[in-house]
């Protein structure tokens, strides 16, 4: 096992260093002098200079490369061109609202997805099933954005029971942060539901032929206990990976997310950024979004070999 | 490897490549309800952005100060050259700009769907060649598949959004920008797939008697992938059309005076609480759509590739 883990440890690394090459190299390798490019239209052939010696732009390649790599391990990523603060600063102050929807979008779709799932399964072919299934395609096919607008629609502008947009710090009081939430979570889980219920379905219904649940039943256990214990503790190891994966369609789902709801986050930022031409802020995200994915799929993995001791590898 | 097969090696070689020439799979996708529903509203949206011009007379692009903001319904007439008067009713009311939202509704459809299929249809090549060299060719693999997990890695609406913004909005680079992230998926099917045909017999058997390797990718390793990836290459075209709505809603996609259905809910965005039809008639229309592409997939890749379906 622990062989297994050291391996598993060891080949992400590289994952994480073409990942760093990748999103280097989009700004590099884009027709134009990339320090032209963040001074803007406006600068002066001096300015241009002076931000290519202080970006190091002026070096080989590959040098440029790791200083850019050494000082982001170090939590350095410069200076933001528009927002006149370090990166750093500028992502710990928007990581907050953007780790709270994603917690409580996770929250919200397995509560909801995992028992819809599991009930789709043990009634294959009813009518619950259809319906579960039919919301599952629909889940794949209603953009985040038309979500967010019917839902504001629906339940602030015409019931008004949530506020329109906005958001509010944790710090602030809990009761304003959930309500402010609630919405936005309702949005993102929608997708995350479709995604869920299916592997819930598809894994429920492969452990449903084991023998073993056959033996539990065969013993006079109620239906329930056989698909609560049985089946779907058995079931859970693809349900928690699709948890996993599904954090790249959490992640592009948390960008259109916070530009529907005006949440102050790291896919907001990602946007703004983008739309500021201010590199170096767009550089760092990209690069802690896709770190945060490989990661968590890397402690998904590393979980299973301890928890579930059948997993030899 | 080669060694193990070499005894009868002509036998094999004359039998045929297996495909999924049957003609059974083919003809049973006509009994699949999923596709028949899906392939019919495809087809009608796509008719919609064809006769675009003959569902609507109006420039979707012509901007009229004096009707603004109007509710869907809403009135107009103008007077012709020669003075007559013509009432125009705007069915799903106007923009901030006073443009025709029905009219560009209508229009939209045409770069959805032109969106849709050229990605599709680009990645899945793109894909398709990398996988094939990178799954037969074992010095190729390792390297091409790192790139790929580390392409993979990176969320699909963060790497096309820099990607566009990097190298100016236009349809051609949001095009590339939103094909670019799906050929890692496209790859990972296809190796997979030359992974478990190249152990096949009949290929060890064209290996061994010196058939060059390019010939043996196209005559039998090239065919078995054919049906994964028509359904592979609907779902991407769904999830395309998704992503380019996405960029244009979040103003780095397509230049916003093209009526595309994200730019129309871009410009509604500011209005939305007065005037909610900017959002929600393009919503509709881009939701019907790819849910239209879904079904179609799901139906194909249940007919065509049950093992597949057994897996999601």
């Amino acid at each position: 096992m622990w062989n297994y883990i050291g391996r598993r440890i060891l080949a992400t690394i590289p994952v994480l260093l073409i990942v760093a090459v990748l999103v280097f190299l989009m700004l590099r390798l884009t027709p134009g002098d990339p320090a032209a490019v963040i001074a803007g239209d406006a600068a002066t052939t001096q300015d241009v200079a002076e931000i290519r010696a202080r970006l190091g732009l002026d070096r080989p390649m590959v040098t440029q490369f790791f200083i850019w790599i050494g000082r982001g391990l170090q939590g350095d990523f410069g200076e933001s061109f528009f927002y006149k603060k370090t990166v750093a600063s500028l992502i710990a102050d928007r990581i907050e609202p953007t780790l709270a929807l994603a917690t409580l979008t996770i929250l919200l779709a397995t509560l909801v997805a995992v028992p819809l799932g599991t009930l789709a399964a043990y009634r294959q072919g009813s009518w619950i099933d259809r319906i579960v299934m039919g919301i599952s395609v629909m889940g794949f096919s209603v953009p985040v954005f038309v979500i967010g607008y019917v839902l504001i629609y629906v339940f602030a502008l015409q019931l008004g029971w949530f506020p329109v947009q906005g958001y509010q710090r944790l710090a602030e009081g809990i009761g304003g942060f959930l309500h402010r939430l609630i919405l936005p979570s309702i949005t993102l889980a929608v997708v995350f539901v479709a995604l869920l219920a299916r592997m819930t379905r598809t894994s429920v219904l492969e452990v449903l032929n084991e023998d073993y649940v056959r033996t539990a039943r065969a013993k006079g256990l109620p239906n329930l206990k056989v698909l609560v214990f049985h089946a779907l503790r058995n079931a859970a190891v693809p349900i928690v990976t699709v948890i996993g994966i599904g954090i790249a369609v959490l992640i592009g789902g948390v960008v259109v997310t916070e530009s529907v709801y005006n949440i102050p986050g790291l896919g907001r930022l990602t946007v703004d950024a983008v739309l500021a031409r201010d590199y170096p802020t767009v550089q760092a995200v990209i690069l802690l979004f896709s770190f945060a994915y490989v990661l968590i799929n890397l402690a998904i993995d590393l979980m299973y070999t301890v928890l579930d001791p059948r997993i030899r590898y | 490897m080669t060694g193990r097969v070499s005894a009868v090696p002509s036998l094999i070689v004359e039998a045929p490549a297996v495909t999924a020439r049957r003609p059974g799979a083919w003809l049973r996708l006509l009994h699949n309800p999923s596709v028949l529903i899906g392939a019919l509203l495809i087809g009608l949206i796509a008719l919609t952005g064809i006769a675009a011009p003959l569902l609507s007379g109006i420039d979707p692009a012509a901007i009229n100060p004096s009707n603004r903001n109007k509710t869907p319904g809403y009135e107009s007439s103008i007077r012709d050259d020669e003075g007559r008067k013509i009432t125009r009713k705007a069915v799903m009311g106007t923009d901030s700009l006073g443009r025709d939202i029905y009219t560009r509704v209508v229009y939209g459809a045409r770069v959805s769907l032109i969106v849709g299929i050229t990605v599709a249809v680009l990645s899945v090549c793109i894909g398709l060649v990398i996988g094939l060299f990178a799954g037969y060719l074992r010095w190729l693999d390792g390297v091409v598949m790192r790139v790929m997990d580390g392409l993979m890695a990176i969320p699909a609406i963060l790497l096309a959004i820099s990607l566009v913004s990097l190298s100016g909005a236009s349809m051609m680079t949001v095009i590339i920008a939103v094909a670019i992230p799906d050929i890692p998926r496209v790859v990972r099917l296809v190796r997979a797939i030359v992974l478990s045909i190249r152990e096949e017999p009949y290929v060890e058997a064209a290996i061994s008697v010196g058939t060059p390797t390019v010939k043996v990718l196209w005559r039998h390793v090239l065919p078995n992938t054919i049906a994964p990836l028509i359904v592979q290459a609907t779902f991407i075209c769904g999830s395309a059309i998704l992503l380019e709505a996405a960029l244009s809603f979040l103003g780095v996609g397509i230049p916003p005076e093209t009526p595309t259905w994200g730019n129309i809910m871009a410009e509604g965005r500011s209005l939305f609480q007065v005037y909610p039809h900017n959002i929600l008639y393009p919503g509709a229309f881009l939701t019907l759509t790819v849910l239209a592409i879904n079904m179609l997939g799901d139906g194909l890749r249940d007919t065509l590739d049950p093992r597949m379906s057994k897996r999601l």
